[in-house]
C-alpha cells in the first residue's frame, strides 16, 4: 500500500533522510484502507458524506461549500506569494484509516502507539488525559471518555461520531459561527472536512480536566480538514488542548481547520493550541468564537512550526459584559512566515478585551501580526487592550504589525502598544558568562519572552514547548 | 599578604593588554598577575576603564584585544567564549547586571551551576546550598520565583550578582563595581558574602570606585587604574592613602608618566 503512494524520484528517499534529522519528522508506514485520489471533485465530496452515513442536510451543506470554495478567490492579503504556490489539484482530500474510533488503548494500532512513544508523551500524561481524541490521518482513531465526564453529562467525540450520536444538536449549530462562505478556506474545509472534536456541556458543569487532542498529519500531500465545534451552555466551563507534531515529508501539506465556539450566558470556554507542524506545511485555519452575555472565551494560541500560518482567531462579543482574551506566540525560522493575529468584535454594551501577541523571528523568518478591533454604534464602555511584541533574533528576520481598528462608538476605551527588540548581545553575554553555550542562552531568553504564553499551559504542554524551543535554538547556531 | 611562590604559576596573568571598543583604545598595556587564593583591589576614576578590564576578562564579544596576552591557568584565554571561560572557573560579577524577563532566577541558577560544574546536581542539594547561601545573603525566598534582574532594585541586582559567586565558586571572581550605590547596610551584607567567597580556593578581583569597601574587605593587593593602566601596586595601606590625597596624587605622582 505504502509503495503506491511514494514519488517515483529518486530524491524522494534522499530528503526522507535528510527529513529524518528532524526530531519529529518520522513517519510511519501508511496503512489505509480508503484514499481518495489527488485533487477535489463532486465526487470525491458525495464518496466522503457517503462513506461516513451523513445525513442529507451535511451533503446539501458540503455540496453547496465546494460551489463556493470553486467560486471564491484566494485572500489578497496576507502571504500571497506563497499562497499561490498551493496546487489544490496535487492533494488528497480524504483518507480513512483501517481502524475505525476505539474506546481502548489496547486496541490502538501499534504504529499509531510508536508515533506516541517517539513523541515522547510520558505514560502518566497517557493516564492524567481526560479523553483523548488522537487524529491519525484524517480520521479519529482512538476516542475515550473518562467515566465522570459521561457522568456529568459532557458529550466529547470525534465530530463525525458527534454528528452521528447528537444530530440534533450539531444541526443547530455548525455553521453558525463560521458559514461556510467566510472564506476560501472555511469553504473548502465546509466541503471535504473530516475528524475534529464535538464537544458538548451541559448548563452549569464545569469541565475540571482540559479536554486534550493530538493531530497528525501523516500522508504525503494529504489534506488535514478537521471540524471541531464546542458549544457551552449556560453557566459552564470547558478547556481544550489541542497539540500537534507533524512529519516531515518532501511536499506540501495543507491544513486547514474550521474551529467553532459558543459560549453561551455566563459560560466559560478556554481553547489552548500548539502547533507544531514540519516546515512544509500551509496552517490555514479559521478560528472563531461567539460569546453571549457575562460569556468568557480565551484563545490560547501558538504557533512553531509550518511553512505558512494564517491565524486570526476571532471573537465576536455579543452579549453584555462578554469578555474575549487572545494570547497568542509565533516562533518562525528560515522560510517560514506566521501571519498569525486576533480579531475582536465589542458588539454589546460593557464588553471587554485583551489581545497579547508575542513573535520571535530567526534565520530570515517573518512574522506579522494582523489584528482587528471593531466596536459597533451603542456597544458602550467597551474596553480593549492590545499587546504585540516582537522579538528578532537576527538582522535577516522580519516582524511587522497591520492592527485596524473600527469604532463607531464614543464610549470606550481601546490601548493599543507595540514592541520590537532585539535580542541583546547584553543579555547574551550575562547568560554565557555563567555556564551556558550560545544556544542554551538564546533557548532561555526566547523561553523567557514566551513565558506569560507558557505559564497558561498546563504543565506537560509548558515542558514541552521549552524543549522545542531548545531544539530550534540549537538548530540555529553552528 | 599572601606569601608569593616564586615558581608557582600564576592564576591568572595578564601581560601588556591592549583593547579597543568600536575602533578606542581604551586599555593601554595593562600587566597584572593573580595567584590562587589572592585578593586584589583595583581602584579608578569611572571611565579608566574597569569594566573594559573585567569585560574583556570574560569574553564580551564587542572587547577587542589589540595585544598582549590573558593566560589563566596556564592556557590563553583571549580567543575563548565566555562560557568556555565560566568553566574554566572564571566568573564576573556585573556592574551592571541586565533583566531576563521570563527567566526565574532558581531556573537560571540552576541551569548555570549545572553548566559550570559539568554535572547535575540532585534538586535537594542544590536546594540547601542555596537556601545557605541566601541566608547568608540575607535573600528572601521570593528572590527565586523572581525574574533575572527584572524591577530588581540596586542593591537585590548586587546581592544577585553574589549569590551566583558563591554558588559557583570560581576560582576566580572578578567583582565590577559590587559596592557601588549600596548603602551602608547592603555594603555590610554584601562584605560578608565577599569574605565567604574569599577563600584558599577562590582568588578576588574586587573593582572598585571607593575606598569605603575595603574596610570590610581586606585585599592582599591594591592596584591603582588610570587612563587603561595600572599605574601603581601595593598592599592595603594603598587604598588608605588613596583615601585621604585623592586620585590627582597619583596622578602628580606618575607625571610625566612613562608608557610601558
Ligand atoms: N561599549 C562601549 N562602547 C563605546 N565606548 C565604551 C564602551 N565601553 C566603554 N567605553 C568607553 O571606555 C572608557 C572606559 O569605560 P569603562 O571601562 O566602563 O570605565 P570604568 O568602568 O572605569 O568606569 C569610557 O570612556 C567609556 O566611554
Ligand atoms: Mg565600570
Amino acid at each position: 500500500m505504502a509503495a503506491e503512494l511514494r514519488q517515483p524520484h529518486e530524491t524522494t528517499e534522499s530528503i526522507r533522510s535528510i527529513a529524518s534529522d528532524y526530531k519529529y519528522g518520522f513517519s510511519d508506514t501508511e496503512d489505509y484502507v480508503f484514499k481518495s485520489g489527488r485533487g477535489l471533485t463532486e465526487e470525491i465530496v458525495r464518496r466522503i458524506s457517503e462513506m461516513k452515513n451523513e445525513p442529507e442536510w451535511m451533503l446539501k451543506f458540503r455540496l453547496r461549500a465546494l460551489d463556493v470554495f470553486r467560486k471564491k478567490p484566494m485572500p489578497t492579503w496576507g502571504n500571497c506569494k506563497l499562497l499561490g504556490d498551493i496546487d489544490f489539484d496535487n492533494i488528497f482530500y480524504y483518507i480513512k484509516p483501517s481502524e475505525r474510533g476505539e474506546k481502548n488503548w489496547d486496541e490502538v494500532p501499534e504504529g499509531i502507539k510508536q508515533t506516541f512513544d517517539r513523541l515522547g508523551i510520558p505514560e502518566a500524561e497517557r493516564k492524567f488525559l481526560a479523553g483523548v481524541t488522537a487524529q491519525y490521518e484524517s480520521e479519529v482513531v482512538y476516542h475515550s471518555i473518562r467515566e465522570d465526564l459521561e457522568k456529568q453529562g459532557v458529550i466529547f467525540l470525534d465530530m463525525d461520531s458527534g454528528l452521528r450520536e447528537h444530530g440534533d444538536i450539531v444541526r443547530e449549530h455548525f455553521a453558525t459561527v463560521i458559514p461556510a462562505a467566510d472564506n476560501k478556506f472555511s469553504a473548502l474545509n465546509s466541503a471535504v472536512w473530516s475528524g475534529g472534536s464535538f464537544i458538548w456541556v451541559p448548563p452549569g458543569v464545569r469541565v475540571e480536566i482540559p479536554l486534550q487532542a493530538y493531530f497528525r498529519i501523516n500522508a504525503e500531500n494529504m489534506g488535514q480538514f478537521e471540524r471541531t465545534l464546542i458549544i457551552a451552555e449556560p453557566g459552564s466551563y470547558v478547556h481544550y488542548i489541542e497539540g500537534c507534531t507533524a512529519p516531515t515529508y518532501s511536499t506540501d501539506s495543507l491544513h486547514s481547520a474550521v474551529v467553532e465556539l459558543i459560549a453561551k450566558k455566563g459560560a466559560h470556554i478556554r481553547y489552548t493550541t500548539i502547533q507544531n507542524w514540519s516546515k512544509n506545511v500551509y496552517n490555514l485555519v479559521t478560528k472563531r468564537a461567539v460569546a453571549h452575555e457575562d460569556a468568557k472565551v480565551e484563545w490560547i494560541d501558538g504557533n512553531l512550526g509550518s511553512k505558512l500560518t494564517m491565524k486570526y482567531p476571532a471573537i465576536y462579543l455579543v452579549g453584555q459584559r462578554a469578555h474575549g482574551e487572545v494570547l497568542s506566540v509565533a516562533l518562525s525560522g528560515s522560510e517560514q512566515h506566521q501571519d498569525a493575529g486576533a480579531k475582536i468584535i465589542h458588539a454589546a454594551p460593557n464588553t471587554t478585551s485583551t489581545i497579547v501577541s508575542k513573535s520571535i523571528t530567526k534565520d530570515g523568518g517573518r512574522a506579522s501580526y494582523r489584528g482587528l478591533i471593531k466596536v459597533y454604534p451603542g456597544a458602550k464602555n467597551s474596553k480593549s487592550s492590545v499587546r504585540c511584541d516582537a522579538l528578532l533574533l537576527d538582522e535577516a528576520s522580519r516582524s511587522d504589525t497591520y492592527p485596524t481598528m473600527v469604532v463607531d462608538e464614543k464610549e470606550v476605551t481601546i490601548e493599543h502598544e507595540a514592541t520590537v527588540s532585539k535580542v541583546g548581545e547584553e543579555q547574551l553575554f550575562y547568560l554565557m558568562s555563567r555556564g551556558l553555550t550560545e544556544a542554551e542562552a538564546k533557548a532561555m531568553i526566547v523561553n523567557g519572552f514566551f513565558e506569560p504564553f507558557t505559564k497558561e499551559l498546563p504543565l506537560e504542554y509548558a515542558v514541552e514547548l521549552n524543549r522545542l524551543i531548545q531544539l530550534e535554538m540549537e538548530g540555529s547556531v553552528g | 599578604m599572601a606569601a608569593r611562590d616564586s615558581k608557582q604559576e600564576s592564576l591568572l596573568k595578564i601581560e601588556d593588554l591592549w583593547v579597543s571598543v568600536e575602533g578606542k583604545d581604551i586599555l593601554k598595556g595593562v600587566n597584572l598577575a593573580i595567584n590562587k587564593g589572592e585578593v586584589h583591589a583595583i581602584m579608578g576614576r569611572n571611565g579608566s576603564g574597569k569594566s573594559t578590564l573585567s569585560y574583556t576578562l570574560m569574553g564580551h564579544p564587542r572587547y577587542r584585544i589589540n595585544r598582549g596576552s590573558i593566560i589563566f591557568k596556564g592556557e590563553e584565554i583571549g580567543d575563548l567564549p565566555p562560557n568556555d571561560r565560566a568553566k574554566m572557573g572564571l566568573a564576573l560579577a556585573f556592574q551592571y547586571p541586565v533583566a531576563i524577563p521570563g527567566v526565574s532566577v532558581s531556573n537560571f541558577l540552576r541551569a548555570s551551576v549545572k553548566s559550570v560544574r559539568g554535572q547535575e546536581i540532585p534538586v535537594k542539594e542544590f536546594r540547601q546550598e542555596l537556601k545557605a547561601q541566601m541566608a547568608l545573603l540575607e535573600v528572601k525566598d521570593e528572590f527565586l520565583s523572581r525574574y533575572i534582574n527584572d524591577g530588581f532594585s540596586g542593591g537585590e541586582k548586587k546581592r544577585l550578582e553574589i549569590l551566583q559567586m558563591t554558588m559557583l565558586k570560581p576560582a576566580l571572581a572578578v567583582l565590577d563595581e559590587t559596592d557601588s550605590g549600596l548603602d551602608i547596610d547592603a555594603l555590610k551584607v554584601v562584605s560578608t558574602g565577599i569574605n565567604t567567597l574569599a577563600t584558599k580556593e577562590t582568588a578576588v578581583l574586587l573593582i572598585t570606585h571607593y575606598q569605603r569597601i575595603l574596610n570590610y574587605v581586606k585585599p592582599d593587593f591594591v592596584h591603582v587604574f588610570q587612563s587603561g593602566q595600572i599605574v601603581k601596586t601595593g598592599g592595603s595601606e594603598l587604598s588608605e592613602e588613596l583615601e585621604e590625597r585623592g586620585y590627582d596624587w597619583v596622578t602628580q605622582e606618575l607625571t610625566p608618566s612613562g608608557v610601558a
